[in-house]
């Protein structure tokens, strides 16, 4: 279907008529959310957004100039056309007024009579945008073919000759109406489109077609795999005929030559009303394809086992199969003249698709790593023939460009980086991993010594920040001029284009959002016009930086005396603190990981893979349902493995002390006499100013004046983590590898979640009768709080050397920490305990620096080191 | 013939020559509050010193003295002192409902200047261009940070606050020039402002409009592309489009460019004298911005030069010397197709 190339597909999602979940959120007033949804759209490939508010519950034209006021302030998502979508004129028009940019309004019609037309085309044209035209009269919508083209030539003949509207600014909506109804009339209905666009296309120069594809299969709504069929049928047919442009959901455009065959025939009986018995004929089988499209894929199966092998391979990549991969690959090699001509001819061909597909959105991540463990499998089979080639004939494959790929030093955590890895190597291009905790050495003495094409660096840690500001130093320093890419959980645009940005001047230093984002940011790097672009990321940057700086300037921070007086605050003379039922530590060993599987939280386990979205609503998304529930089943196969033979050990240690307020300080003794002190947690105030009467938090806020109790604990599932990733990645099974570390992950926050609940009920037995699911633990409704330190409540990684202190914890559990206070292994979680009915979760924000050298005296550090672990949260700029 | 029909007849010919900066040319002479004052606000309760717009009733020699500066240099066009006659920007100094009034005075002035010059050099007849700025509200943006979605006015009421400047001074000048666009949206507003404007008095004159790149990213400030600008308001079929301040000619040529190639209609540039130094001063020389210009017109990106902030009588004096004799670009022919915009052109391929 090569014409799609230039086929443009509307984004439906952000539309309340089509999107249950966008309704929702319009109607909760959520406009964040609904922006992503937009956003999601244009990310996946949507090159208009079409923007219906017409509901019932909804004031349409409120909802509709604030939601566009919104998406105005979003250069991510503005840069695309809008088309404005309603019935109601009024609507439509409050739309044009919030737009910059040229529109399409969706739509105007004849059917209140020539009058009112052409008063809205002239409206429309005053203001600056393209029309969508119903072929819709004063005796209602055309059904043949012969009415479609009568009344859209009516409307052009009217709209070119009296409202002087310029013929290419025209956009015909002939019309797409539901077929299969059991109605006989409504048989020829599709055809009569088709019909009706050719004549179109002849007969009215410069005019577009478009049209609302999920109309059409409308009948079997509920059965997704035959709905997808029944689109892709009709614009296999309807595109050639002319149609320029449909609103879709592009993530769910099944591939023409991928309908089963029997499915895809009948299809086609019933949209080119080829035999009376069509209707029946598609609705006998249409149940067997209901469902999760097992049946579809069961039918696919024993079909592409006969294609040729070419095919079969690029089957296996875009369908993550590895079950032939070896008998395929050898069977090409076998009919090659040499072995890398089939790396490079039928496996990068599929790579290729799978690339292709994964850029238009059409294709998801997990998918994409699946590809990339069969691509892996089979250059593996190749890689003795080619090793042998290469001692015979001196013969070296040729690759995209090279990337050296690091977690940066202090810093242990890299799933991320290992999905960008994989990603880039699926496309072609060698990574050089240095692993994690790299020095900056280390990076940049292999960046020379594989003459690196770029230089990658990951971190999810605050501290590392620093680290990558220092790498790019050197990197000036040493004089390389390579691009340097940054990613990872707690980077971002703004700190890049502040911190580390500047620092570089040799060669370009990029922010990479996601790992979808990674193979385009590379390609540019690496092709024709990277000058341009790199100048173009400059200049972004340099907006961003001036933002960034006008942004510092507006925020009103009061000073820390202020916000002291403004501190949380109780009746604490009417209040008892609970005491624990042991004071000191207790560990825990080789803990049983079934009974944490309850309270794994999966949502952000998505969120890895790049699927956003709730758990479980995620698993019945439109988008994401079909390789949602693919990974979910994997996960969970894993998981009974994990569990059952035993991959990681649990290991927790938790402690409690006697404590009590002392400012913003927490004093710990040692015991219950309460005399020598043990430790201090030291607190962050937050100094934002309050426009409502919410008081400026501290976490010491929930502590007692005297006789409280504070708690600590640390808990790991990730011992023996490391060593299972790398047998996995040995065995170029990245999916597992990935799959297995995000599984750790979570079961280490499942970990900190039950020993927190088993806290209030048993240890420190405050809330014995607590009897929250695993849902309300998440949405965090019990009492008291788990703060940890580097979190937003006290962003300081620093006090996390005081608790493993005090808990030993190294010792009991095995958990180390790294020079940026990262927790070794990975899949850790630390925190302190609070008790009191009313703490609450916060985010300590921007700190001034009063704070800072008042906090810097209490830590007893010099107020430099202070102001570099917290550089992520100072407002105002670090001296030097 | 009429004047405007000269203009149309020599833009196939040569090079238009636009004036140059007013607001710059006004500094120079150091007014101080009582010049702005006069004696009819002398009691007015805010300062006036800055509100450069009211001198056209509290000092016509001072703006009369500008226009005559250009006008005696050979400038073919001369813009009217009424860049922020709106109600809406004059809601600074509490004179909103003056604005139509210092709108006619500002045409009154200009055409006072413009028809002595004619008279001088009937062979030459000068034009007045009714100058429509951007106003200091914006529709795209948000005045507030924490809230990107508030805007601190509508789309009508920006509308509303243009036809009362446009409905001033319309039968006074020659053509309307709405200039210094940032915000596309703003800019929208006032083409509806001009079409409604056209409807009540019952004749329409020709519309120049002139956008701004604020910065080296080459974006309007709310964001748009040049070409994306020109697709937002291609709908007003301006005589001429074109872009003005912000930029040096250096760093506008680009820009000029990518319009010259997207837009089916006459082009017009009048860039600053360079950015302002630290002392908030314009020193590129006018031999410096000509040099600069020059080339401009050898490759046929422009039909109407003129100058921004900054430039003097001499830097459009040489200006008009360069290109003196220079073949004219003529209007591509640009194949109709459908294109829409975000702040990104998208064109849709035959």
């Amino acid at each position: 279907m090569t014409s799609t190339a230039q086929f443009i597909n509307i984004g439906e999602r952000t539309n309340v008529a089509g999107s249950i979940r966008f309704k929702r959120m319009i109607v909760d007033g959520d406009y964040e959310q609904a922006l992503s949804v937009a956003r999601q759209q244009v990310e996946s490939g949507a090159q208009i957004i079409d923007i219906n508010m017409d509901d019932g519950l909804i004031d349409a034209e409120a909802a509709m100039t604030r939601f566009l006021q919104l998406l105005a302030g979003e250069p991510d998502i503005s840069r695309v056309p809008i088309m404005v979508d309603s019935s109601k004129w009024s609507v439509l028009e409050a739309g044009l007024k919030c737009i910059q940019g040229k529109a399409v309004v969706n739509s105007i019609s004849m059917k209140e009579g020539e009058a009112e037309f052409l008063g809205h085309a002239r409206k429309v044209r005053a203001l600056g945008a393209a029309a969508v035209v119903m072929a819709f009269d004063e005796d209602g919508q055309a059904e043949t073919a012969d009415d479609k083209f009568r009344i859209c030539q009516r409307a052009y003949k009217l709209l070119t000759e009296e409202a002087n509207f310029p013929p290419e600014d025209i956009i015909f909506d002939p019309n797409i109406f539901a077929v299969a109804t059991g109605i006989e009339e409504h048989n020829n209905y599709a055809v009569a489109f088709f019909d009706a666009c050719k004549r179109i296309k002849k007969h009215l120069p410069h005019a577009r077609i478009s049209g609302g594809l999920s109309n059409v299969s409308f009948s079997f709504r509920g059965n997704n795999p035959v709905r997808e069929a029944m689109h892709s049928v009709f614009l296999y047919h309807a595109i050639p005929a002319g149609l320029d442009m449909a609103i879709v959901n592009a993530g769910q455009l099944t591939i023409y030559d991928d309908i089963p065959e029997e499915l895809r025939e009948r299809v086609e009986d019933v949209i080119l009303n080829r035999r009376p018995d069509a209707t029946d004929r598609l609705v006998d089988i249409a149940e067997r394809y209901r469902g999760d499209g097992k049946a579809k894929a069961r039918v696919v199966d024993d079909k592409w086992r006969q294609e040729t092998v070419g095919k079969r391979l690029e089957h296996a990549l875009v369908r993550g199969i590895t079950d032939y991969i070896v008998v395929d690959t050898e069977e090409a090699r076998q009919a090659a003249d040499r072995p890398l001509h089939v790396i490079e001819g039928p496996l990068m061909d599929g790579m290729n698709v799978v690339g292709d597909l994964f850029g238009a959105g059409k294709m998801f991540l997990p998918q994409v790593v699946k590809s990339a463990r069969v691509m892996k499998a089979a250059v593996a089979h190749l890689m003795p023939y080619m090793e042998l080639e290469k001692e015979e004939m001196g013969l070296v494959g040729k690759s995209n460009g090279k990337v050296v790929m690091a977690t940066v030093k202090g810093d242990v955590h890299d799933i991320g980086k290992n999905i960008v890895s994989v990603v880039l190597q699926c496309n072609g291009y060698d990574i050089v991993d240095l692993g994690v905790m790299v020095s900056c050495d280390t990076i940049l003495k292999a960046a020379r010594e594989h003459d690196a094409d770029m230089i990658g660096l990951s971190g999810l840690i605050t501290p590392s920040l620093d680290e990558m500001v220092f790498v790019a130093t050197e990197m000036q320093r040493e004089g390389l001029t390579m691009p340097l890419l940054i990613g990872g959980a707690t980077t971002s645009k703004t700190h890049t284009a502040v911190k580390i940005e500047p620092t570089y001047k040799n060669g370009a230093t990029v922010y990479v959002t996601d790992a979808s984002r990674a193979v385009g940011v590379v390609g540019a790097l690496m092709g024709d016009g990277k000058d341009t672009y790199a100048a173009n990321i400059q200049a972004d940057y340099i907006k961003s930086r001036a933002s960034h700086y006008a942004g510092q300037t507006k925020k009103v921070r009061l000073n820390i005396a202020t916000a002291r007086d403004n501190a949380w605050t109780t009746d604490w003379n009417n209040y008892t603190p609970p005491k624990p039922t042991f004071t000191g530590t207790r560990t825990f060993k080789n803990y049983d990981l079934a009974t944490l599987r309850p309270f794994i939280d999966w949502t952000p386990f998505f969120a890895t893979w790049e699927l956003k979205g709730r758990y479980p609503g995620i698993l019945e998304s439109d988008r994401f349902g079909e390789v949602a529930r693919d990974l979910f089943n994997d996960a969970n196969a894993m998981l009974d493995r994990m569990i059952s033979e035993q991959w990681v050990k649990g290991n927790a240690i938790i402690g409690f002390w006697p404590c009590e307020r002392d400012g913003d300080d927490i004093r710990v003794f040692t015991n219950e006499s309460r005399t020598e002190t043990l430790a201090n947690f030291h607190g962050l105030r937050q100094q934002i100013s309050k426009t409502t009467d919410r008081a400026n938090f501290c976490i010491s806020d929930f502590v007692a004046p005297a006789d409280d109790y504070v708690g600590g604990f640390c808990v790991t599932a990730g011992l023996d983590e490391d060593h299972r990733v790398q047998t996995f990645k040995d065995a170029g099974d990245d999916y597992n590898a990935i799959l297995f570390q995000a599984l750790s992950d979570r079961l280490a926050e499942a970990f900190a979640e039950h020993m927190h609940q088993r806290v209030r009920r048993e240890f420190w037995g405050y809330a014995p009768d607590e009897t929250f699911s695993g849902e309300d633990l998440i949405a965090e409704r019990y009492a008291g709080i788990r703060p940890a330190p580097g979190y937003p409540a006290q962003p300081d990684h620093t006090e996390k050397a005081t608790l493993f202190r005090i808990l030993d914890a190294t010792n009991e559990t095995g958990i180390s920490l790294t020079q940026s206070f990262a927790m070794h292994p990975a899949s850790s979680v630390s925190g302190l305990y609070l008790s009191h009915p009313d703490s609450v979760y916060f985010g300590v924000g921007k700190i001034e620096k009063d704070q800072v050298e008042d906090y810097a005296v209490r830590k007893a550090m010099d107020l430099d080191d202070v102001e570099r672990w917290l550089a992520p949260i100072l407002n105002y700029d670090r001296a030097g | 013939m009429n004047r405007w029909t000269h203009i149309e007849k020599a833009v196939k010919e040569r090079i238009i020559i636009l004036d140059g900066a007013m607001g710059t040319m006004l500094q120079k002479q150091n007014l101080q509050e009582d010049d702005f004052r006069g004696e009819r606000f002398a009691d007015w309760p805010t300062s006036l010193k800055g509100n450069n717009d009211l001198l056209v009733l509290t000092k016509p020699d001072a703006v009369e003295a500008v226009h005559n500066s250009f006008l005696g240099i050979g400038a073919d066009l001369i813009e009217t002192n009424s860049f922020n006659a709106t109600s809406i920007s004059q809601a600074d100094y509490d004179m909103s409902d003056l604005a139509p009034e210092i709108a006619r005075a500002s045409a009154l002035v200009a055409r006072k200047c413009a028809d002595e010059w004619t008279l001088r050099t009937p062979e030459k007849p000068r034009c007045v261009l009714g100058s429509i700025g951007p106003m200091n509200k914006t529709l795209s943006l948000s005045p507030k940070v924490e809230d990107p979605g508030f805007r601190d006015v509508t789309f009508d009421e920006v509308k509303g606050s243009y036809i009362g400047q446009i409905e001033a001074f319309i039968d006074l000048v020659d053509a309307l020039l709405i200039e210094t666009v940032f915000d596309t949206l703003n800019c929208k507003a006032a083409i509806a402002a001009v079409n409604a404007v056209f409807d009540k008095v019952g004749y329409k004159k020709p519309l120049l409009i002139s956008g701004t790149i604020t910065d080296a990213s080459g974006r309007t400030l709310s964001g748009q592309t040049p070409e994306a600008f020109w697709t937002s308001i291609a709908h007003a079929e301006p005589f001429a489009v074109g872009l003005n301040c912000a930029l040096g000619a250096g760093a506008m040529r680009p820009h000029v460019m990518s319009l010259s190639k997207a837009a089916a209609t006459y082009i017009l540039a009048f860039p600053n004298a360079g950015l302002p130094n630290a002392f908030g001063e314009y020193d590129e020389s006018p031999d410096d911005m000509a040099a600069q210009i020059k080339p401009w017109a050898e490759d046929k990106l422009v039909n109407i030069l003129g100058g921004c902030c900054g430039s003097t009588p001499e830097h459009i004096a040489a200006i008009a010397a360069a290109v003196d004799g220079v073949p004219v670009r003529s209007i591509p022919h640009i194949a109709p197709t459908l294109r829409l915009s975000g702040l990104e052109p998208f064109l849709i391929p035959a």
